[in-house]
């Protein structure tokens, strides 16, 4: 296991090898799972959220906290046993770099979660179970991430 | 089989599968785990409109947009094929609080007295669709990441700035439903 110290966005592709067009398919599946588990663990749910920020309910800190773990056991297992991707390249990190961006724009996201009831990975849970409506609030959250590649430049970072 | 699957998850089996992601995508193709970046493709994709930060190799990252779209049909088969058959079960605390603000409908996943389309062109829809969804597209690209790509995938991998980015999400969710919410309540029941 390596680490990517530069890397060209925030959750890379680090795979050397070119991957065809339908072996995506992959993703889909490891996508489609996840999104089961959302809806199945109400993790989409605007009311679990709103638990999650009142204190009111363990529901969400459970989620999050076991997958850091389960998340940070994996990688130790990794790095012990050497584990190598399917088509034996070696595993890498990348690594997040420190901003300002992360102060100003985390708090930012954190005013949105709360209001949407969504991260972006439940937005598009939400629409797939049928909320319509938050199409809406995803091409709005384009239109945000839009606006700041936009003005980056003028941004403290 | 079924009957258990038709119940909803235990906290501690959605963490199970949510951090299992982190290996599997990493394994089956060396992908870091991370779903915010997916609005950033598809700006790069769409509408780049000679923006630098949209001017990248998006193809090589067409991995992403392949996993949310299954995130959104896992959606629809977790909701109507595999649907939990009980109502959601609301802290009581927290049903108190929201009926304060006039939310009424704790039946569902969604409060649908907010989330639908009659709310579209209303106060109500300007701060739960549209400033609710830009200031999570914005946020989020700033901080570099969001729940999965900093919360779960960067803390997994002990990167300390990730740990930086999720305080300050939290910090921003408490101020919002302690502080912002309340105001925006207000102004919508008027």
């Amino acid at each position: 296991m390596k680490e990517d110290i530069n890397p060209g966005c925030d959750a890379p592709n680090e795979l050397i090898q070119k991957e065809s067009f339908l072996y995506n398919i992959k993703y889909l599946i490891v996508g489609t799972l996840f999104g089961i588990v959302f809806v199945k663990a109400e993790i989409i749910s605007w009311f679990r959220i709103q638990e999650m920020f009142r204190i009111q309910s363990f529901h969400m800190y459970g989620v999050i906290g076991t997958a850091v773990v389960v998340g940070m056991i994996s990688l130790f297992v990794i790095k012990k046993l050497n584990i190598k991707t399917l088509n034996g390249e070696e595993i890498v990190i990348a690594k997040k770099p420190f901003s300002k961006g992360l102060i100003y724009g985390g708090f930012m996201f954190g005013l949105g979660w709360a209001i949407t009831g969504a991260c972006p990975g439940p937005l598009f849970a939400q629409i797939g179970s049928g909320y319509l409506v938050v199409i809406v609030t995803f091409l709005s959250a384009i239109f945000g991430t839009w606006t700041y590649g936009l003005i980056q430049k003028h941004l403290p970072h | 089989m079924l009957e258990f699957i038709k119940q909803p998850w235990h906290w501690s089996v959605a963490g199970v599968f949510i951090g299992l992601t982190v290996p599997v995508l990493l394994i089956i193709g060396n992908k870091n785990f991370g779903i915010s970046s997916s609005l950033r493709h598809i700006c790069a994709a769409c509408i780049p409109a000679n923006i630098p930060f949209f001017k990248y190799n998006w193809r090589n990252e067409i991995w992403n947009l392949f996993f949310v779209f299954g995130v959104l049909f896992g959606g629809f088969l977790g909701t109507f094929g595999l649907a939990n058959e009980a109502d959601i079960q609301v802290a009581q605390s927290t049903i108190d609080d929201l009926r304060v603000f006039g939310v009424s409908d704790f039946k569902n996943l969604m409060p649908t007295d907010i989330f639908n389309f009659d709310n579209l062109f209303t106060l109500k829809g300007l701060f739960f669709f549209i400033i609710g969804g830009f200031l999570v597209g914005f946020g989020t690209r700033y901080a570099g990441g969001c729940t999965s790509g900093h919360s779960i995938m960067g803390l997994a991998s002990l990167q300390w700035p990730s740990l930086v980015a999720t305080i300050f999400f939290m910090l921003g969710g408490f101020a919002m439903t302690h502080l912002g919410l309340p105001i925006i309540f207000n102004l919508i029941n008027k």
